[in-house]
């Protein structure tokens, strides 16, 4: 295959602090870019709701074909919500406020996954390194998982007492089923790549730094549809699980509200264990 | 089947190779996370790399408090 091929055309760069998009040949690419792991806090959700806003144009004007996700971070694709954040913030507050701004959070972050989950467009994820909680969450908004070879994917959030809060568990269901959902939900474990085209989640495995480069490549390929086709193929096949959605929220919402998380916020924010990810 | 010191050794080649340490800077009972100065992501990096290379499946959950490559020999051994 000829690299110059997939690559996009001189494109304009739109944007934040956190994440940036480009459109080129029909192709808009997500750059993640804020260090060290693209934590998923206030600012990744300003320039989300600004992302699915640009979105909504460039699909009335019919001007793109594909959404391609990615992070320019070495560590990963992203390593989930900001706890740090959460915890300072939710510290700073009287328990009702940080449940109501915990809650107004979820709700942002819900309709803006919705919308990249039921673009017209297809979107691929192309994910490399760490790819744990809120950051899993988002590629599972996405249609296609293009994983490279160190990516590993994780539900880390039990060990908060917590669940998945950006719609992972019910996207992971529709996708895979329930028994996947349980293993990975309540074991805590990290998977590989090759684990997840096993089971069906990542529908290429690549080369360590090449999950862009076929990334690109697939979304080359789907300019050659119908966009009509592939649009009505895709609401046909991928229904927003809506009521399972909502009842994520609540029950996120009523696990938030309990001391352990506390707890295992701070445990997280003030570790100095050489291996805090771990569950 | 292979041996545990052969799965060791082949650990420690691969930790070496991977990290860009000398071969002959790492011992079995090595505390890895000094020896070759990796932080939490670096790890999983490394458990990848294990996974791929043995082609076995370890839950982080069982590497736990493991911190030198002996014992890290030893989960990988009793799943091959």
């Amino acid at each position: 295959m000829h690299e110059e091929s997939v690559e996009p055309k001189t494109p304009s760069r739109c944007g934040g602090s956190a994440l940036s998009w480009t459109v080129s040949d029909g192709v808009i690419e997500v750059a993640l870019h804020r260090p060290p792991c693209n934590e998923l806090g206030s600012a990744s959700l300003e320039d989300l709701e600004k992302f699915v806003t640009a979105l909504a144009v460039i699909e009335a004007e019919a001007e793109a074909h594909a959404l391609i996700i990615y992070s320019q971070m070495k560590s990963g694709f992203c390593a989930g919500a900001d706890l740090r954040e959460l915890y300072q913030r939710s510290q700073a507050m009287d328990k009702a406020e940080a449940a109501k701004g915990v809650r107004d959070f979820l709700e942002r972050i819900h309709r803006v996954l919705n919308l990249i989950d039921a673009t017209p467009l297809t979107t691929i994820a192309a994910v490399h390194g760490v790819t744990f909680g809120g950051g899993f969450e988002l590629a599972l908004a996405c249609d296609l998982i293009i994983a490279d070879k160190m990516a590993r994917f994780c539900f880390p959030e039990l060990r908060l007492g917590l669940i998945p809060g950006f719609g992972g568990i019910p996207r992971l269901k529709r996708d895979l089923g329930n028994a996947v959902v349980r293993d990975l939900l309540l074991t805590g474990r990290s998977f590989n790549a090759s684990k997840a085209q096993q089971i069906g989640l990542a529908s290429q495995v690549v080369g360590e730094g090449e999950a862009l480069h076929a990334a690109r490549a697939t979304a080359a390929q789907l300019k050659k549809f119908d966009r009509a086709t592939a649009a009505a193929a895709k609401k046909f096949i991928k229904p927003i699980p809506q009521e399972e959605l909502r009842r994520e929220i609540d029950l996120f919402c009523e696990l938030f509200a309990r001391p352990a998380v506390d707890a295992g916020l701070r445990k997280f924010v003030e570790s100095t264990d050489a291996q805090p990810y771990l569950p | 089947m292979k041996t545990a010191d052969q799965t060791l050794d082949e650990i420690l080649n691969l930790a070496a190779a991977h990290f860009k340490v000398p071969r002959e800077n790492l011992s079995p009972d090595d505390d890895f996370f000094k020896t070759l100065g990796i932080d939490s992501l670096q790890t999983l990096d490394l458990l990848t790399k294990l996974e791929h290379h043995f082609r076995v499946e370890l839950p982080d959950y069982e590497l736990q408090g493991v911190s030198d490559f002996r014992t890290l020999a030893g989960k990988i051994q009793a799943r091959l």
